[in-house]
């Protein structure tokens, strides 16, 4: 027996939408490749805008590199025991400080980097240092790590973990590296590629914090589209892509079917 | 029924509680308790969920504090203030809380591990220990591959693998089935006498209490309600609220005239023997306490059976005699059919009366 024709219709119109959205990224993928796009695939193929694209932009192209791998070792140290904390505590004040920090998120970008600004504009070589980008960033992100290792938590029995670890001995930092930190990996390991997806794409925070000498590739690729020929603009999407879908790739296979667990 | 081994020389320390009590913001959880259990002695805490039983063990843990100082000593040494890590007391928990981030092997050597034994001996002992709880061929294996009861053997292996000095079980069995459950108790029984360690072992259920405990002390409310051996525990309640937790209890209450109680329905009578002046009385006495007569006039109860179970080597009967349920466990040879009369007597010394409480 076929299938109803309410499931044809129902992969129909998801092909046509996933078609309508992934349609404008392939035309850039073209456009960055192609010789000239005005005049289509006709005149042939080339790799000379990547190649441009890597002399005029390779700092920005490192620089967010550099930004994201701190971002990430500072979410890491403050979000993975801090998430541990918070759900030991557990309680109104856990609860209340998961809000606080979850508001960069709800809060414009532009908005949380003129309140950086404000803030420590004064400090001038802290101003003016990629680390400033990455404290945006690591603002802006942190939520995620923390939520990540957080639901993660929830699912092993932290508590009597720690207490058998207890039992045996072993202090608190001892039982927090050798029992906790393995059982929750997977939280981790989302939460890091979470953080490092979002900070390599962040644009809104960057072009605020930015300066001439820190620009980032999403900076770059305003820069590009504002300044540049269409092939350039496009080529620099494509390697822009190139780096943020492989760790893309990485979360979905993260966050697919989980391993048998440990229970009752 | 007590298990005997070949009882090992005490290694474990003496617990002496003095006036240890717990209360959580304002509610008394745990009633000012005095205890004081043997080096080398099992004690079971019985009760239902709620009557401090595990509040108590967590205290002896160190997982909780006690309200006051100098309330809980090892050995005469106060360790009131001393937190579970550096107290030296190996967990078996219900949820077992064995690490799946390691093998089982190196669950059992982790607290080794932690003190800072050298690998090739710590393999050796995590070996050593694990072949006495049977569990040799799995040492290599993740704690996700292996059973429920051998999951928990593998957490008893790794609480007795640092040799402390107490050993407490918070309801080690609640988790597995039944067949199981009477397995491994049986087991835990006897290698926790040829180990000679203390132990402190809380579980609601009395066969379980009954099977491994040398004392047990039942609870109820936040006090310990009676604590005494099994045997005691079992003939001699202490109230009424033991009798009822421990085993099953028959009751028959009417008016005690000149040292007889008697209960007058017709057709079926009961006349016990009831010291004392006049007054109204409950006597209780065990299903197993009935001694078939002929005929039933004086000290003897004649009860109309309303449904038997056959049990395999015994068989219950329920009857009933002047309105009031009684349940009898007599040997299966004999036949009996709901509807018939039955005459039994109970002697003096099975019959229990506690003070009114109501």
């Amino acid at each position: 027996m076929g299938r109803r024709w309410t499931t044809w219709t129902g992969i129909g119109l998801t092909a046509l939408l996933v078609l309508f959205l992934t349609l404008p990224v392939l035309l850039s993928i073209v456009a960055g490749l192609s010789v000239n796009y005005a005049r289509g695939l006709s005149a042939g193929l080339t790799l000379t805008w990547v190649v441009q694209v890597w002399d005029l932009y390779a700092d920005t192209i490192l620089r967010s590199l550099i930004v994201a791998a701190a971002t990430l070792v500072l979410t890491l140290l403050i979000g993975v025991p801090g998430a541990y904390a918070l759900v030991r505590r557990g309680g109104r004040t856990a609860r209340l400080v998961e809000e606080v920090v979850t508001l960069p998120v709800a809060i414009p970008g532009l908005a949380l980097a003129l309140g950086l600004i404000i803030t420590y504009g004064g400090f001038g070589t802290f101003r003016q240092s990629t680390l400033f980008i990455a404290v945006g960033h690591v603002l802006f992100t942190l939520p995620f790590m923390l939520r990540a290792v957080m639901a993660v938590l929830e699912t092993i029995d932290w508590r009597v973990l720690d207490e058998g670890a207890a039992s045996l001995g072993a202090p608190a930092w001892r039982r927090f590296v050798d029992v906790i930190l393995p059982n929750i990996r997977e939280g981790i390991l989302a939460g890091s590629l979470t953080v490092v997806t979002l900070s390599v794409g962040e644009f809104n925070l960057t072009w605020m914090t930015h300066t001439p000498t820190t620009k980032t590739l999403p900076v770059g690729l305003a820069d590009a589209y504002a300044s540049m020929r269409l092939e350039i603009a496009s080529a620099y999407t494509l390697v822009f892509l190139v780096m943020i879908v492989p760790p893309l790739v990485g979360l979905q296979m993260v966050a697919g079917p989980r391993r048998e667990r440990l229970g009752p | 029924m007590t298990l005997t081994a070949n009882a090992a020389p005490p290694r474990g320390a003496a617990i002496t509680a003095r006036g240890l009590s717990k209360s959580f913001h304002g509610t008394t959880v745990l009633h000012p308790a005095d205890l004081h259990v043997p080096a080398g002695e099992i004690l079971v805490l019985l009760g239902p969920s709620g009557c401090g039983k595990t509040t108590l063990l967590r205290l002896i843990a160190g997982l909780e504090r006690p309200d006051g100082p100098d309330m809980l000593r090892f050995d005469g040494e106060d360790v009131s203030g001393v937190p579970l890590e550096r107290r030296n007391v190996g967990m078996v928990f219900q949820s077992y809380a064995l690490f799946p981030n390691m093998t089982v092997a190196e669950n059992v050597a982790y607290g080794l591990k932690v003190r800072g034994m050298p690998a090739a001996e710590r393999r050796a002992e995590a070996a050593r220990l694990l072949a006495l709880v049977g569990l040799d061929e799995h040492a290599g294996k993740r704690i996700t591959a292996i059973s429920g009861g051998q999951r928990q053997r593998c957490a008893l292996a790794r609480a007795l693998a640092i040799k402390p000095r107490v050993l407490l079980l918070d309801e080690p069995l609640a988790a597995l089935d039944a067949v199981l459950r009477e397995r491994l108790r049986t087991e835990i029984g006897l290698l926790l006498r040829e180990f000679g360690i203390t132990a402190v072992y809380v579980t609601h259920d009395q066969a379980e209490a009954m099977a491994i405990g040398d004392r047990i002390a039942v609870m109820q409310a936040g006090r310990i309600a009676q604590i005494d051996r099994p045997e005691v525990i079992y003939h001699r309640p202490a109230s009424d609220f033991v009798a009822d937790f421990v085993g099953t209890m028959n009751r028959l209450a009417g008016p005690v005239r000149e040292g007889r109680l008697i209960l007058d329905g017709g057709e079926t009578r009961a006349d016990l023997p009831a010291d004392g002046p006049d007054r109204e009385a409950t006597l209780c006495f065990r299903p197993e306490a009935a001694r078939l007569c002929e005929g039933a006039d004086e000290g003897a109860i004649r009860a109309r059976i309303t449904a038997t179970t056959f049990f395999g080597a015994t068989q219950r009967l329920l009857l009933e005699v002047a309105g009031q349920d009684l349940r009898l466990d007599l040997p299966s040879g004999l036949a009996f059919s709901p509807g018939q009369l039955a005459a039994f007597t109970i002697e003096g010394r099975a019959l229990l009366e506690f003070p009114r409480t109501v």
